[in-house]
């Protein structure tokens, strides 16, 4: 329904959701596939069973032993990912209101919606790992669990909402594909599931940009000026350089995670670049040229600096949607109070009318 | 916003947190109730319409079900109990194989 | 002069600026779970808002689409409910605004399904069904917030208490309209008391009726949630998005 005026030939993220369908299909697949050693015995080796299942592609499931540390990183992983769903709706959330046509502001309020039920099937995945809801709302709310950086930038222009598509969405579902092959189960069911719903958000995006890109020279200038703002902090999603990221090894062989920081990034970037074409828009990059020797695009890479500046908490942003959300769980208290007290009266009231 | 809403900012006082409940939704006629994911909610009704709103986006036709995850008994094959804290009492599992209590909601 | 052009537009009007007012709840929800719900309401009423703007604007012939008769009119040409333009409150506000409203716009599509307008009757079709979940939905609030605890009983009953004096205009006698909203009340009634008895709440003594959101007269709050609805379009006369 939305965004298909674009042929599948010039839409981004066609191939991407092929590469979805492909990873549904292997879960199945996988499940289908007997597998050496079958269960542990009584004394079995645990780690051994574990690595068994890890290394046929098959998936652990919440009842499996694990070590600590794997249970550990994907709490970590996936609780980030939720908070991340939840806070990036405040940046789009910011122009539902002021949204220029009927059709846009539908399309918008729902892309926002679904974040939120992303965030809530994300945060469903992470308490199969024996970690409550509430205790990583709360760990967000101190300010003790990130989430992704993207969304300590402001949005200033309605292009911005257009750029958050392209962009953030395009490098969100780049790095989320990979994830649907998961060795943990509950979150590669929960990125299935997500990627799929999210192919429209990326092309709601493009297709406002195209449309700006289009239009008026005021609505170009906006377009070009979100694009220059966005680039690179959507390059930055990506994490850390290779040799600087910390968690990448252990959990590539723990097959939570399946391409480093920088593969993703340059997949990315050979994406973006005829995609900005057609959009007849520059990407700021005045280094940006095809490599024929690597098959690739060279790029300039985004400010590290900036990067760590801005998780560890001073992008223009952070105590702003911080705030937001810890404003919103506060006034809810008492609503959320209201419909405990409710259910707990009518659990009283049905017992009383059973003991009769 | 205000001084009030401040202090209920404070991380401290809390109401019990909701339940959580088990989804399971039919698709399309013909085919049996699948389990699609879990939410919280503080009784019956509310899981059922949260349930529709989050897991079926609106569509019609569909039957939902949702089992409160405290009433589910779960069986695990080539799995095993009580590898890791908190056990079998906390609810936080999807079962791979799960019964449905007759009668216990429909849409 | 109530005429179907004015009576589609009213109701269109209605529901767009209900979408506006609900669609400020996003990211603000008591909870994660209503955050979704109330997307979910506040995309029925833009939904509804868009099919009975785009025939309002047919049956004016002027050439007027959807998004002219959003962002190109002053609050004075607006002919929506004050209701639906009061400020959101708390969550009780919100939730008994909506309820109110709900109760008055499922018998009012029910109806509007048969008449003789087939246009409007397939509005009415589409839209009852919307509006019986919004219904469900906010009377399960209602209920909740009334009989909760004792901070939730007060605010629903100011809530409710807030807003009755907003509901006379909703059934102001329109004879000439294609259904005459005077003929929804006791549909109305019986709905209202029903749930505000279970949620222990008594209904308010009808007195003071204010009125003139039919005629383009308004409260002060819709110019601003206007302003803000349309401040991009108009800041771009003709522009494509």
């Amino acid at each position: 329904m939305y965004g298909n005026d674009f042929s599948p030939g010039d839409a981004p993220g066609g191939g991407l959701l092929g590469e979805v369908e492909a990873a549904e299909a292997a879960l199945r697949d996988a499940a289908e596939r007997g597998r050496r050693g079958g269960a542990p015995g009584a004394d079995g080796d645990l780690a051994e069973y574990f690595a068994q299942v890890v290394d046929a592609d098959q998936k652990i499931e919440p009842r499996d032993w694990m070590p600590e540390a794997y249970r550990k990183t994907l709490i970590r992983q996936i609780a980030q990912h939720a908070h991340s769903e939840i806070i990036g709706m405040q940046p789009e959330g910011n122009w539902i209101s002021r949204a220029p046509s009927l059709k846009r502001k539908a399309i918008l309020l729902a892309k926002v919606q679904d974040e939120a039920g992303h965030g809530l099937y994300l945060y469903a995945a992470a308490e199969t790992l024996g970690v409550s809801r509430d205790e990583l709302v709360d760990l967000l709310l101190a300010g003790r669990q990130k989430y992704s950086s993207i969304f300590n930038y402001p949005t200033l222009t309605w292009a911005d909402v257009g750029a958050i598509g392209w962009l953030v969405d395009g490098a969100a579902i780049v790095n989320q594909v990979p994830l649907c092959r998961c060795s943990y189960g509950p979150y590669a069911r929960a990125m299935i599931r997500i990627c799929k719903e999210e192919s429209f958000h990326q092309r709601q995006g493009y297709e406002i940009l195209h449309t700006l890109a289009h239009g008026t020279p005021a609505q170009k200038a906006m377009a070009q000026d979100a694009v220059d703002r966005w680039w690179y902090p959507s390059l930055a999603m990506f994490g850390p350089p290779d040799t600087d990221s910390t968690h990448s090894a252990q959990s590539m062989a723990w097959k939570i995670k399946r391409f480093s920081n920088d593969e993703l990034r340059q997949r990315f970037v050979d994406m973006c670049v005829q995609q900005a074409d057609i959009l007849g828009l520059t990407i700021p990059d005045p280094d940006l040229r095809w490599n024929d020797e690597r098959q690739s695009y060279d790029f300039t890479q985004p400010d590290y600096d900036e990067l760590m500046r801005v998780i560890s908490g001073d992008g223009p942003c952070n105590r702003q949607r911080t705030a937001h959300r810890r404003r919103a769980h506060a006034e809810g208290a008492w609503v959320r109070e209201a419909a405990t007290a409710y259910a707990a009266k009518r659990a009283q009231q049905r017992k009383e009318k059973v003991a009769a | 916003m205000s001084e009030r809403s401040e202090q209920a900012g404070q991380l401290t006082a809390k109401a019990e947190p909701s339940p959580l409940w088990e989804v399971f939704v039919r698709a399309r006629r013909g085919l049996s109730h699948t389990h699609v994911g879990s939410l919280h909610a503080p009784d019956a009704e509310l899981a059922l319409r949260n349930a529709r709103d989050l897991y079926t986006r609106r569509q019609e036709g569909v039957s939902i079900w949702v089992v409160p995850a405290s009433a589910i008994t779960a069986s695990s094959p080539d799995e095993k109990d009580a590898f890791f804290d908190p056990a079998a009492d906390k609810v936080y599992r999807h079962p791979t194989f799960y019964e449905v209590p007759d009668g216990v909601a429909h849409l | 002069m109530r005429g179907p052009f004015e009576f589609t537009l009213a109701l269109g009007d209605d529901a767009l600026i209900a979408a506006q007012r609900l669609a400020e709840w996003t990211t603000r929800a008591p909870e994660m779970e209503e955050d979704v719900a109330l997307a979910n309401i506040a995309l029925d009423q833009l939904g509804a808002a868009r099919l009975l703007l785009t025939y309002a604007g047919e049956l004016e012939g002027a050439g007027r689409d959807e998004d002219a008769l959003a962002f190109l009119r002053d609050d004075r040409e607006f002919r929506n409910c004050l209701l639906v333009e009061l400020p959101n409150g708390d969550f009780a506000v919100t939730m008994a605004k909506l309820f109110l409203l709900s109760a008055y716009q499922l018998p009012l599509y029910t109806a509007l399904a048969g008449c003789a307008d087939e246009r409007l009757a397939a509005i009415g079709a589409k839209a009852r069904k919307e509006s019986a979940y919004h219904l469900d939905h906010a009377a399960l609030w209602v209920k909740r917030l009334g009989d909760g605890t004792e901070e939730s009983h007060r605010r629903m009953r100011d809530a409710v208490d807030q807003l009755w004096p907003y509901v006379a205009e909703l059934f102001a006698a329109n004879p000439a309209a294609p259904v005459d909203p005077a003929t929804l009340r006791a549909d109305f009634d019986a709905t209202v008391d029903a749930v505000l008895a279970e949620a222990t709440l008594t209904r308010p003594e009808t007195g003071w009726a204010p009125a003139g959101g039919r005629d383009g007269v308004h409260t002060e709050h819709l110019s601003y949630l206007l302003a803000e609805m349309q401040v991009l379009h108009r800041a771009h006369p003709g522009a494509r998005w």
